[in-house]
């Protein structure tokens, strides 16, 4: 009797233990564990990151400009609050369209545009929606994101 | 109240659960058939195709109970290995290792349907966001349990080997299914939150609960089969086993000679009675 009891508390202090752990590291690794940020996000930083990042959010109504002799196409993506410019030379996914969730991958150049080698839709129906409400949320606690810009 | 936790706790004894799952088995499969038809019907031919998607968004109907299926079998063997490693109850460990390999099978399924949907509605089969990598660790998972409970000789040993390796995995579970709240995903956040979901056309709702009572039936039928199989393994040398073959052996053989009955030696237990 005593040593089962002994392994169940044996047990219950590894689960304790271990799920203290794992949320400890995901913490850490918060800002790695993001697939993408949003451009209130990129906005905030302080230098941009000299790797390539991905940006997220909703292509901006109005924005998408083709070119008409290549595949060249310029569009902003937005959080409702902020947004970036992208440029991207290359096929768009099917489901690209304005006002529907994108994941832009690529590097920012000095004059401030989002040079993207891949894009992905992002698809969202009734979830994008929940996340750029979020994005907004967030962009409307300004002490949070607008430390410089 | 009493007698319902003896009358449950009887399921631990081998025997018993043998014979309980002979009488299930049948029912569980017929339900899984008849919901997965049912299931299919409906998601390919009531459900109207999605404004935006088409037809690609069907593979949701495979894809989530299978998701669903991965994420709740894993914890289900858990807490086996948690009865297991405290209570050494064999049932258990007989019962975690049969859940593993329809726990990967069901994750595997999720994962490829994922990259399937995933091709035409994002234009990538699989990127590294936080969803699909803690998916991809569940299916690892599964296969290192399987691994680590084959590779030990001692099947006692393995078998608590094994466990708290099911015990230390269980952590993921919430992270693969809170992923999509805690960090930007590639992958969308949760459908089913039934206070707000009037974008999915009931149809495809119902498709949807369809598939996941298949799935949930045929993970029971399969799972339940696979375990009768072990316990009749491990218990060979019982009489119970003797008896469960020869009984099996004369229903499928009806006009055969009868087998030679081994005398049972010593007092026998009435279980199985059916």
């Amino acid at each position: 009797m005593k040593k089962r009891q002994k392994r169940l508390a044996l047990v219950l202090g590894v689960v304790a233990g271990l799920s203290v752990a794992t949320a400890l590291v995901l913490n850490a690794f918060r800002d790695t564990m993001v697939f993408f940020v949003t451009p209130s996000e990129v906005m905030a930083m302080s230098d941009m990151p000299e790797r390539k990042f991905r940006i997220g959010g909703l292509v901006e109504d109005g924005s998408v400009e083709r070119d008409q002799e290549s595949t060249n196409v310029m569009f902003r993506v937005t959080d409702t609050a902020k947004s970036v410019t992208v440029t991207y030379e290359g096929i768009l996914p099917n489901l690209f369209r304005e006002g529907q969730g994108v994941v832009a991958e690529g590097h920012i150049d000095s004059d401030g545009v989002f040079r993207a080698d891949k894009v992905l839709a992002r698809h969202d129906e009734e979830y994008m929606p929940a996340e750029a409400q979020e994005a907004i949320e967030r962009a409307g606690h300004p002490t949070d994101i607008d430390k410089g810009y | 109240m009493t007698y319902r936790r003896i009358r449950w706790l009887k399921f631990t004894a081998p025997a018993n659960f043998y014979a309980l799952v002979q009488r299930l088995a049948p029912w569980l499969w017929a339900g899984a058939a008849v919901l997965a038809v049912a299931g299919l019907y409906t998601g390919f031919f009531v459900a109207p195709p999605d404004y935006q998607q088409g037809n690609s968004y069907r593979i949701m109907f495979i894809h989530v109970p299978t998701a669903w299926m991965g994420m709740f079998l894993y914890l289900l063997m858990a807490v086996y290995a948690v009865i297991y490693l405290v209570w050494r109850i064999k049932m258990a460990d007989i019962m975690a290792r049969s859940l593993a390999p329809t726990g990967a099978l069901m994750t595997l399924l999720a994962l490829w349907t994922g990259a399937l949907w995933g091709a035409p509605t994002w234009g990538t089969f699989w990127v590294w966001d936080a969803r699909l990598t803690s998916t991809l660790i569940l299916l690892f998972l599964f296969l290192g349990y399987i691994a680590l409970h084959a590779a030990v000789d001692d099947r006692e040993k393995g078998g608590r080997a094994a466990s708290l390796l099911a015990l230390i995995g269980a952590v993921n579970v919430p992270i693969i299914y809170f992923s999509v709240e805690w960090w930007h995903t590639l992958h969308q956040g949760m459908s089913i939150t039934l206070t707000q979901a009037p974008t999915m056309a009931p149809s495809m709702f119902t498709a949807l609960l369809l598939m996941t009572g298949a799935c949930w039936l045929y993970s029971a039928a399969v799972t339940l089969r696979r375990a009768q199989a072990e316990a009749l393994e491990r218990e060979s040398d019982s009489q119970w086993v003797t008896e469960a073959v020869q009984r099996e052996h004369a229903l499928r053989q009806p006009a055969a000679p009868a087998v030679r009955a081994v005398e049972p030696r010593g007092a026998i237990s009435k279980e199985g009675d059916s």
